[in-house]
C-alpha cells in the first residue's frame, strides 16, 4: 500500500469522507469504498463511457480521474436520478420505449444525457446521436435509446 | 486499482509545481485533464513514479485578448475552448476543429496545454497550432521562454519542454486580412482518432489569388507534418480546383509520411490526404473574406 490521501466528497447530496490510495480510480471508489454500484465500468480506457458520472453537473469519466482529485468536489451518480417507484422523466422514456437491452451502458448513457437535456431541452434526433457519440451500447443499436432521449425531451 | 503505484502531489502554486518538477525531472509526470495520461497508466503503458496534478491551479485556465493575440491558458478545459465565442471569433479554425477531439465527456476534463504538450501525432490540437504559429510559452525554475508551435513538435510524443519545464501558455496571432481556414479528418467513427487529417490556411491577396497558403497534417508523421513545398507552389497563383489537386497531390505524394494502421494503409492515408487536402485548400480559400475562388 501506498501513502493514504484524505477525500472529502459530496456525492448525491451526501458527504463521505476516506482515506485512498493514490492510485484508486474514482470509478473504483464510487462502487468499491462507497458502494454506489449502479455506475458501471467497461473500458476503463475512456471510450466506452459506461463509467460516466457528473463532476459539479458536468458529464465525465470516472474511469479517468483518480479518487483524490474528486476532494472537495460535488459528485452526482445515477442513483440520484429516481428511485424504483419514481423514475427520473428520461429513466421512464427507456422504460417506455425500450431504449436498454442488457443495461450495462445505461447508467453512463443516463449520465450523459440528463445534462445534454438540461442545455438542449428541444434537440434533433442528429444532436442527440452526437451526444450520445461517447456512450457505446453493443445491445440496441441505438435507435430505441434516440427515440427514449426524444420522448423525454418533448414530455419536458 | 489497475495503476502501478506512485507519488500524488497536488501542488497549491505554480511555483511549488515547478519546484517540484525540478526536483522530480523525469521522474513526475504533470498531471492536467489526464485524459490520455490516466488510460496509459490505466493500461500500465506508463508509470510514472510521481504525479503532480495542476488542476488545483485555476489561475492556468482562461482565455482572454492581448496585445492582438488570443491567450489562452494551457489549463483551459476543451469544452471551454469549444465554447468560447472569443475563440470563435479570433481562431475560427481552433472552433471549428474542437467537436472532432473525442467526446463531450472527453473535453469537459480534457486540456488544451495538456493535449499539446503529449504531442500525439493522431491529435488535432498539435495540428491546429502549427496552423496558426502558435507560440507556446513554457516556464520553469529557472526562468520562462516562448517556443514556435513549428519548432515544439519534435517527435513521437515528444516535445521541446525540457525537464522541468511547463507549458503554461498559449497565444494565437491574429489571422491576416483576407485568410480563410477549414479543418476535416476522417475518422472511422466520430470521436474517434482520426485515420487522418488536415488544416488549411489561405491568405488571398488583393487580386484573389492565394498569397500564402498553409497546410498541416495529423497522423501523417512522428507530428504535426507542414506540407511546405505544396503550400509554396500555391503562392501567386489562382487557388482553382486544379491547383489545390496538385498541390495536395504533391503533399500526399512527397511530404508526408503516414505510419499506417489496423484501420488504414499507409497508401489510403496519402489517399485521404489528396483528398482531404484539396478540399481543404478550397474550403479555406472560399471562406477568406473577398475569396470567391
Amino acid at each position: 500500500m501506498g501513502q493514504l490521501h484524505p477525500v472529502k466528497v459530496v456525492v448525491n447530496g451526501k458527504t463521505y469522507e476516506r482515506q485512498v490510495e493514490s492510485r484508486l480510480l474514482l470509478s473504483d471508489f464510487i462502487r468499491h469504498d462507497l458502494g454506489l454500484t449502479g455506475t458501471h465500468v467497461g473500458c476503463e480506457h475512456g471510450v466506452c463511457g459506461a463509467c460516466t458520472v457528473l463532476l459539479d453537473g458536468q458529464p465525465v469519466r470516472s474511469c479517468l480521474m483518480f479518487a483524490v482529485q474528486a476532494n472537495g468536489q460535488t459528485l452526482q451518480t445515477v442513483e440520484d436520478l429516481g428511485t424504483p417507484e419514481r423514475l427520473h422523466p428520461l429513466q421512464q422514456a427507456f422504460w417506455e420505449k425500450h431504449g436498454l437491452q442488457c443495461g450495462y451502458c445505461t447508467p453512463g448513457i443516463l449520465m450523459t444525457l440528463v445534462p445534454f437535456l438540461a442545455e438542449n431541452p428541444a434537440p434533433s434526433e442528429q444532436e442527440v446521436r452526437e451526444a450520445l457519440s461517447g456512450n457505446l451500447c453493443r445491445c440496441t443499436g441505438y435507435q430505441n435509446i434516440v427515440e427514449a432521449v426524444l420522448a423525454a425531451a418533448r414530455q419536458a | 486499482m489497475k495503476p502501478a503505484p506512485f507519488d500524488y502531489h497536488a501542488p497549491a502554486s505554480l511555483a511549488e509545481a515547478l519546484a517540484l518538477k525540478a526536483q522530480h525531472g523525469d521522474d513526475a509526470k504533470f498531471l492536467a485533464g489526464g485524459q490520455s495520461l490516466i488510460p496509459a497508466m490505466n493500461f500500465r503503458v506508463a508509470q510514472p513514479a510521481c504525479l503532480l496534478d495542476l488542476n488545483g491551479l485555476p489561475d492556468l485556465a482562461f482565455i482572454r485578448p492581448e496585445a492582438g493575440e488570443l491567450r489562452l491558458g494551457a489549463l483551459t478545459r476543451q469544452r471551454a475552448v469549444e465554447r468560447s465565442p472569443l475563440v470563435k471569433d479570433h481562431a475560427p479554425l481552433l472552433h471549428e476543429t474542437m467537436p472532432h477531439i473525442a467526446h463531450p465527456q472527453i473535453r469537459n476534463r480534457g486540456t488544451l496545454g495538456g493535449s499539446l504538450a503529449h504531442a500525439d501525432p493522431a491529435a488535432e490540437l498539435p495540428v491546429i497550432a502549427v496552423a496558426l504559429e502558435a507560440r507556446l510559452r513554457a516556464q520553469s525554475m529557472r526562468g520562462e521562454r516562448w517556443i514556435a508551435a513549428g519548432e515544439f513538435f519534435v517527435s513521437l510524443f515528444t516535445t521541446a519542454l525540457a525537464p522541468d519545464e511547463l507549458l503554461v501558455e498559449i497565444a494565437l496571432p491574429a489571422l491576416p486580412p483576407r485568410t480563410g481556414t477549414a479543418f476535416l479528418e476522417a475518422a472511422r467513427r466520430h470521436g474517434d482518432y482520426a485515420m487522418l487529417g488536415v488544416a488549411a490556411v489561405v491568405t488571398l491577396d488583393e487580386a484573389g489569388r492565394c498569397e500564402r497558403a498553409r497546410l498541416v497534417f495529423l497522423n501523417a508523421g512522428e507530428g504535426p507534418v507542414e506540407a511546405r513545398q505544396a503550400a509554396g507552389q500555391l503562392a501567386g497563383q489562382a487557388l482553382t480546383p486544379a491547383a489545390a489537386e496538385a498541390a495536395a497531390a504533391h503533399a500526399a505524394g512527397h511530404e508526408i509520411n503516414p505510419l499506417g494502421g489496423v484501420h488504414a494503409s499507409p497508401e489510403y492515408q496519402r489517399h485521404l490526404a489528396r483528398v482531404l487536402g484539396r478540399r481543404a485548400l478550397l474550403l479555406a480559400a472560399q471562406r477568406a473574406p473577398g475569396g470567391a475562388a
